[in-house]
């Protein structure tokens, strides 16, 4: 690479691996982190200047659940668009999904997606495997044979594994993987053809309620076979109270689980099915905006008392890290009624300004939420990136960084995304907390309001 | 106008209507002070006369050409229990102004049957036709202008018997719909 | 079922009001939340909520109760144009309104196709399983489809919930809901309220008792909504898997506009005593197999209405049902076809709301020509 050096000044270096927070310079060179200076302003000669006075600046995000649908579903998104979008959202590094046409369940898919994310991505693309063939949760994947393709986990995103058999199985057996089963936990037994959480605003609507406690059941089972197992257990968007319960006991008692959460389950609720912010209708009186099918997900928008309880989950470290869940969806995915619609909100470019949320209302601190999408996702990937790990401006490791403005406010609006999904509740809202530049690897490959090539 | 003479000219309507009606008349109400003006006909023309005539109230709105007259009162159930074929119909309604109600009125009969004539009894006539249409027993002609309003009160509706003008500022107030 | 709440409680957040918490007011997000040319308000504030200024009939919710009894008392007239010799008006001459049905009900179909043919609209009859709809194109491009022939009203059923908010959000055509998914049913509900009051005068205070799969009822929703708009006494009674969450033991939340001010009881018995209206509402076999009831016959021995237990009711209460009925399930066929039974009533009332509706509606759309 013959990048020029970069030196961006000026701004509040937050860097929870190094434990950093202070005013500070961040050198980098060919690449990778050169320094993190002691003394601001004084950048060398020859180095490109970035001013982030007044910004925080920080690792760049690690997203390690999103869905970039290609291969197979290049009319919801492909590994261009979805990178692209991330570089927006202030991800350097996330990781594709499984469920894709044909499905990350057997090595030349991974390899594909590695391949195409090296030609075509923006920032570093990993590729998760799937658990079972098909995801059908039937048959284990070879699973030695996808962790040799690059695989840094194995999920059944989209389903559960919901055969506690088929569960026991792959934590047992992906121990010689040493890779983490990363389990979507719905029981769907519970969950049946629940479209919305279940409680009082799903009886207004009509629509048939998915009960919290088809999450816990499943949390709750997973934890008891990964204590019986000894395997590795991550589970996705963690969303209700009971299950961050749940994984805070599992916790204590010393159990290999991790956790994560999304921005919308820590900011958004049942209510925004309504279609109006968030607010509940006067006198109960239904609009033409309800029924808001870009607030359909899996697992779905909680309730408040949810909200809290993921939201205290990250800041006293239970759930571990955020993970985007970003899921994009063709316009015609949404366009319908709210039970033919797709599940999913394409959120990775508002994902910084969703956990914002917390942070302005003081129940999660800023340090905390970046140690939670830098510095945790990076542990949990382990040494990756040429063995020197994610996550951090260590001199030495990837040029990965972001640069942030916690206070900016912005108006939300889809048709200006990246990604080719659109589908998200949060047009027309306003959030707090704006990603302003992104480098990867050394190069600028995000700076808000710019195109970039 | 005033009680007295709105009572004076429903007398005079009602004598007229017998004079000009060989056999006996059937008299109809557009809803809804016509209603109260065509009770109040036919029991003048049965202390004259010694027998009642058939009497009938007709809610026209369904049969209207204009707009939204739904927004204002709800739609009234007519009552003509009489067979209204080969009889001479009196349509008795409070005002006269475009003709329109009463159009729509003579298409509501034509729905009971076939009368062998239809006339018409106003208390006021206004003025401002917009169709070929007149009365055939007037009470009182108030030459007015468009924007102005002709507001009949009486003792069964509104408490008293009058009819009064009011001029634009007042009329929109008022906001009647009277056609 | 300790809820703890507060200590992150702030202004400064988006979330808003949810379904399961206690004491939350509503919340917008800080900032106004807009969606450019989606929202198309259902009613203009203008005109303050009279009828004339009805854009949709979706659901009772949000209707006046001024706009109620305007319907109801126009209904009365429509009544007496039934009954001429001559069922006929010119009033919606040259209106088309199209009949939508996702799902069959000849019943409410034919209702709002006669209340339309006698006030003199042309009416088209679509129904969806014999349309293109089955060959895959979506609800939104049928819709587009029918409208472009140049409807005026789009009457509509499906079997989502939604799904006529969906259509009226994207169409100029009025649109009404002749019942979506598990969600609404309102011209049911204002056929109902229009028997009710047909036979007991004003339903002020009176004791409407409505029994059975509450969880499922599209109907028993918009009946609530009007109901209680009109000011009547609402009990409610039904197996605790058949009530919607908010009525179900354990659920009872008190800040949630579609559930406050309901009777919940237990025991059928004790939810007739003093009725002034028993409405039986309509089991379906399926629910047997979702594990929401043992059998039909055990609902039959616990909620069943029979002369028995229709006579804990006030003397002389109304015995109803939106039909089609199970009888010997929810209704013994003694009282189905007894002396206080208005359903029949309920199905001949019912052409004359929806004539109300649609004149109504109709009228709107051409004051606004």
């Amino acid at each position: 690479m013959v990048n020029k050096p970069i030196v961006i000044t000026g701004g509040r270096v937050i860097d929870p691996a190094q434990g950093i927070d202070r005013l500070a310079d961040v050198l980098l060179k060919d690449g990778v982190v050169e320094a993190v200076t002691d003394a601001p302003g004084t950048a060398p000669d020859g180095y490109e200047v970035i001013d982030a006075t007044g910004m925080v600046v920080a690792p760049g995000f690690i997203d390690i659940h999103t869905h970039l649908r290609e291969p197979g579903l290049e009319h919801k998104e492909t590994i261009a668009t979805g990178t692209r979008a991330a570089a927006a959202g202030g991800f350097t590094t996330i990781c594709a999904m499984p469920n894709t046409e044909p499905n990350q369940d057997n090595a030349s898919t991974v390899e594909f997606v590695l391949r195409t994310g090296r030609e075509q991505g923006v920032v570093r693309v990993m590729a998760i495997g799937a658990v079972t063939l098909e995801r059908a949760g039937k048959r284990l994947v070879e699973m030695a044979e996808l962790a040799d393709a690059g695989v840094i986990g194995f999920s059944d995103d989209g389903n559960p594994v919901a055969d506690p058999n088929i569960m026991r199985q792959a934590l047992t057996y992906s121990q010689i993987t040493g890779l983490p089963i990363i389990n979507h936990c719905e029981e769907p037994s519970i969950a049946g053809a629940g479209l919305m959480q279940m409680g009082v605003i799903a009886s207004h609507l009509g629509l048939t309620g998915v009960p919290s406690e088809a999450e816990t059941v499943m949390v709750e089972r997973d934890i008891a076979l990964a204590e019986l197992t000894g395997g590795r257990l991550h589970i996705a968007h963690l969303s209700t109270r009971r299950a961050v319960e749940a994984v805070r006991r599992a916790k204590e008692r010393g159990l290999r689980v991790t956790a994560e959460a999304t921005p919308h389950h820590v900011s958004i609720t049942d209510a925004w099915v309504y279609g109006l912010g968030g607010a509940t209708p006067d006198d109960g009186a239904l609009s033409t905006v309800a029924y808001d099918t870009n607030t359909k997900v899996n697992p779905p928008l909680r309730t408040n008392d949810d909200v809290d309880a993921v939201v205290e989950g990250l800041a006293d470290g239970t759930i571990d890290m955020i993970a985007s869940d970003h899921a994009p969806h063709a316009a015609t995915d949404k366009e319908c009624t709210y039970q033919e619609a797709a599940h999913g909100i394409s959120n990775i470019e508002t994902a910084f300004g969703s956990c914002m949320v917390p942070v302005h209302a003081g129940a999660l601190s800023l340090e905390g939420l970046i140690e939670r999408m830098t510095a945790a996702p990076a542990r949990f990937l382990g040494p990756t990136a040429g063995g020197k790990g994610l996550g951090s401006l260590k001199p030495g490791l990837p040029a990965d960084v972001v640069v942030l403005d916690p206070a900016s406010e912005w108006t939300v609006d889809p048709s200006a995304f990246f990604s080719k999904g659109k589908n998200t509740p949060l047009a027309g809202t306003t959030l707090k907390g704006r990603v302003v530049t992104t480098l990867y690897a050394g190069e600028v490959v995000h700076e808000a309001g710019v195109a970039v090539e | 106008m005033s009680a007295d003479q709105l009572r004076r000219a429903l007398v005079r309507i009602s004598h007229e209507i017998l004079e000009q009606n060989e056999r006996p008349v059937a008299i109809v109400g557009l809803h809804s002070r016509g209603v109260e003006l065509a009770r109040r006909i036919s029991d003048l023309i049965s202390s004259i006369e010694g027998v009642e005539p058939d009497f009938g109230t007709l809610d026209p709105r369904l049969y209207r050409d204009d707009s939204d007259s739904a927004s204002i009162k709800p739609v009234v159930p007519s009552e003509i229990t009489f067979p209204v074929d080969d009889r001479a119909v009196v349509l008795v309604d409070d005002v006269l102004y475009t003709g329109r109600t009463i159009r729509a009125a003579l298409d509501a009969i034509r729905d009971f049957g076939r009368p062998s004539s239809i006339q018409l009894a106003v208390l006021v006539d206004r003025g401002h036709r917009e169709l070929p249409i007149r009365a055939d027993y007037v009470g009182k002609n108030v030459p007015t202008a468009r924007g102005e309003d002709v507001r009949v009160m009486l003792e069964e509706v509104d408490g008293t018997d009058g009819v009064t003008l009011l001029r634009q500022s007042e009329a929109i107030a008022y906001g009647g719909g009277q056609g | 079922m300790a809820r703890t709440r507060a200590a992150t409680t702030t202004p400064e957040r988006l979330r808003g009001q949810s379904g399961n918490t206690e004491n939350e007011t509503t919340q917008a997000s800080p900032v106004a939340h807009r969606k450019p040319g989606e929202a198309r308000p259902n009613q203009p504030p203008m005109f303050g909520g009279l009828s004339g200024s009805r854009r949709n009939v979706l659901d009772l919710d949000d209707f006046s109760k001024e706009e109620i009894e305007h319907i109801l008392q126009s209904a009365d007239g429509m009544n007496e144009v039934l009954s001429r010799d001559v069922r006929k008006t010119p009033t919606l001459r040259g209106k088309t309104i199209l009949t939508l049905f996702f799902e069959n009900s000849t019943r409410t179909r034919v209702s709002f196709e006669q209340a339309g043919k006698v006030l003199g609209a042309d009416v088209i009859n679509v129904s969806a399983s014999a349309s293109s709809v089955s060959k895959g194109e979506s609800l939104l491009n049928t819709v587009r489809t029918l409208e472009a022939m140049k409807i005026d009203v789009l009457v509509m059923r499906h079997p989502h919930s939604g799904a006529p908010y969906y259509v009226a959000s994207k169409i100029d055509a009025a649109v009404v809901n002749a019942g979506d998914g598990t969600h609404a049913h309102p011209t049911q509900s204002l056929l109902d309220l229009y028997t009710m009051r047909r036979h007991l005068g004003d339903i002020v205070g009176k004791k409407v008792t409505i029994i059975g799969d509450l969880h499922f009822s599209r109907v028993a929703r918009s009946d609530v909504w009007g109901l209680r708009k009109m000011g009547a006494e609402v009990t409610v009674c039904g197996p605790p898997t058949l009530l919607p969450y908010g009525l179900r033991p354990g659920t009872e939340q008190a800040d949630s506009a579609a559930f406050t001010g309901i009777n919940v009881v237990d025991r059928v018995e004790e939810a007739l005593e003093g009725a002034d209206v028993v409405m039986a509402l309509r089991i379906q076999q399926e629910r047997q197999d979702s594990g929401n009831l043992p059998d039909l016959r055990e609902y039959s021995k616990l909620y069943g209405i029979n002369a028995d237990r229709l006579a804990l009711a006030s003397p002389g209460a109304l015995l109803m049902h939106p039909g089609p009925m199970n009888e010997g399930i929810e209704i013994s066929s003694e009282v189905a076809h007894g002396a206080q039974a208005v359903i029949e009533e309920q199905v001949s009332n019912g052409v004359a709301i929806r004539m109300a509706v649609l004149y109504m509606l109709c009228a709107r759309s051409r004051g606004g020509e």
